[in-house]
């Protein structure tokens, strides 16, 4: 039996040109399902935070149409937001108030009274090991704990649909790890995502789905499995263990010297590394250790977007 | 959706209190030491050399339009600070993602600067009981009069706040605006004492009806007709409501 994928966002031919002049948007369409994990990349000043500050309602479209779970925002904005959560890419709270106020403020505005959501505010506090600070002015917050304090304000509510713009800017390794863990397993719940990242293990490790966004225009859409798929190169970094003074010759291989005794060398899908150790052991050429240069998603994204750094 | 409305209401308006409580020494101290002066120098020093006004003590003449002045700016300060503040630290966006209504977060802002009004006129109303002592001449007209005039100036003072672009843009009206209109308001003197034409343009100022509203309510006497004043300020509070609305729904200043 088919069971049609049921739709969390459709946006259709989106148009975004700022007051100033700037178009930010070029008539962009992607759809988002129930459920996904959906990733949209691309490099600064690309379009990202305008198509999600469009979704939220913070930033007015210019043309085109969004559809948040099935309801068309031009005519029912209020009821489409209602099980929207965001989380922004820049802090947007009162540094005034506490993490408690601030959170039970937000529950408010989307009409849940304080006394049904004081134990979800514990819970999510903890979970995102704010609990400590939560009366504490949030001008006394350190960065990482400001944006973790926007994610437990994003998921207060219990969204169905959460946007995430760089969520993870600014927090350190440990704690990044455990928000993603606890990210992944919201969206294991049913929660759909949209992320924005500059991480791209990230996106490779979280993401089902992606779109690659660049200068206002998609320029990819596809899932994640058949991005790295394409890939048909995959470059490595060579330690050697005596210094060389240029880069070997060495037939099918195509090496670059990094310095007198690191190498980078290209492998593709149809060379393997036995061969390549062989061949530069002939040549007297130790390998010491190997490390991949990127991560596979961050070697496509670059091949797709060099040249365009603007 | 009735839940909603209600307690994104009550969220909004419970914060908006909040934060004059938490700003007290900003929002409820200054009203109380500048009417105690204005006592001290207008009530006490000078006004025992005016004798009367109007046909009544200066003193006396003088505590209305010091109670009112006090609200006037209060509401006004309230909400364009406040929402300023809001878009200025894109706290508004709270806000904005949620499904609130754009009635609703009018009504919570102008709320909360009608709250602050009528809680610093009940202050100064406390300090003028040391310096003087008025009877009423309509406890219901003079609580109506003052609603009416915190709610038109919170209005104002909102959509100041959705126009302004900088933190000095949020000074620069109440600087050449609305203070000159306050003073020339007739607070301190009747608009019989001007010389004509001054007199007839004395009233195109809308905070004069307001003040001579409030005035005929405490002790009965006023230079305008009441009624007139009193439709001025209904219209205005409809038509700055009106416009408020308007611009919130088209995103002005606050959606990008
Ligand atoms: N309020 C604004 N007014 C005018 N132009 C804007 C505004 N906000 C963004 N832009 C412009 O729109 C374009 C897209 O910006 P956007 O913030 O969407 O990029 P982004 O993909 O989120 O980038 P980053 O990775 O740096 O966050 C940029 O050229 C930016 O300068
Ligand atoms: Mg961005």
């Amino acid at each position: 039996m088919m069971k049609k994928l049921q739709l969390a966002l459709q946006i259709n031919k989106l148009n975004k040109i700022y007051s100033d002049g700037t178009v930010a948007l070029k008539s962009i369409s992607f759809e988002v399902n129930k459920g996904d994990f959906f990733g949209l990349l691309g490099p600064n000043g690309a379009g990202k935070t305008t198509a999600i500050e469009i979704i939220t309602s913070i930033t007015n479209k210019t043309s085109g149409s969004v559809t948040i779970n099935n309801i068309d925002i031009d005519s029912n904005f209020p009821l489409a937001k209602k099980k929207l959560g965001f989380v922004p890419q820049e802090l947007n709270f009162n540094i005034f108030e506490t993490p408690l106020q601030i959170i039970l403020k937000q529950a408010g505005y989307y009409g849940i009274m304080r006394k049904d959501v004081t134990s979800r505010a514990e819970y999510l506090l903890k979970k995102l090991r704010l609990w400590d600070k939560k009366d504490t002015p949030c001008r006394n917050l350190s960065g990482g704990m400001k944006r973790r304090l926007m994610i437990v304000r994003a998921l207060i509510h219990e969204p169905e649909l959460l946007l995430l713009d760089e969520p993870t800017a600014g927090i350190d390794v440990e704690l990044r790890r455990e928000m993603l863990s606890f990210i992944k397993e919201i969206n294991n719940s049913g929660t759909t995502i949209i992320l924005t990242t500059h991480y791209l293990e990230e996106a490779e490790s979280l993401c089902n789905n992606v779109a690659i966004i660049d200068n206002g225009e998609i320029i990819k859409k596809s899932s994640v499995k058949d991005l790295i798929k394409t890939l048909d190169t995959e470059t490595f970094i060579l330690n050697l263990e005596n210094n060389i003074s240029t880069a070997p010759k060495i037939l099918d291989y195509n090496f670059t010297m990094i310095d007198s005794n690191t190498l980078a060398v290209e492998i593709n899908n149809k060379q393997n590394l036995n061969d390549l150790f062989s061949k530069l052991s002939k040549s007297k050429i130790k390998v010491l250790s190997l490390k991949n240069k990127a991560n596979r998603l961050e070697e496509y994204f670059i091949k797709l977007t060099e040249n365009k750094i603007r | 959706m009735k839940n909603l409305c209600l307690v994104s209401l009550y969220t909004l308006l419970r914060a908006e209190i909040l934060r004059i409580t938490r700003i007290w020494p900003q929002t409820i101290i200054p009203p109380i030491i500048t009417s105690t002066l204005y006592y001290l120098i207008f009530g006490k020093l000078i006004g025992t050399r005016i004798g009367t006004m109007a046909g009544t003590d200066y003193i006396v003449f003088i505590t209305p339009g010091l109670i009112i002045m006090s609200l006037i700016t209060n509401s006004y300060m309230n909400v364009v600070s406040s929402f300023y503040f809001a878009r200025f630290s894109k706290s508004i966006e709270e806000i904005l993602i949620s499904p609130m209504l754009n009635l609703v977060i009018l009504i919570g802002y102008i709320s909360a600067g009608i709250f602050r009004g009528m809680i610093v006129a009940f202050l100064v109303l406390l300090v003028s009981l040391f310096f003087t002592s008025i009877k009423l001449y309509s406890i219901c007209l003079t609580i109506f009069i003052a609603f009416l005039a915190s709610l038109l100036m919170s209005l104002f003072g909102f959509l100041n706040g959705m126009f302004a672009r900088t933190f000095d843009d949020t000074t620069i009206v109440s600087t050449f605006l609305l203070t000159p209109l306050i003073y020339l308001g007739g607070i301190f003197y009747t608009t019989s004492l001007l010389p004509k034409p001054w007199d007839l343009i004395a009233t195109l100022n809308p905070i004069l009806h307001i003040v001579n509203a409030f005035r005929y309510a405490m002790i009965g006497v006023t230079d305008v007709n009441v009624i007139n004043a009193i439709l001025i300020i209904i219209l205005s509070c409809v038509l700055l409501t009106v416009i408020s609305l308007i611009l919130l729904t088209k995103g002005y200043g606050i959606r990008k």
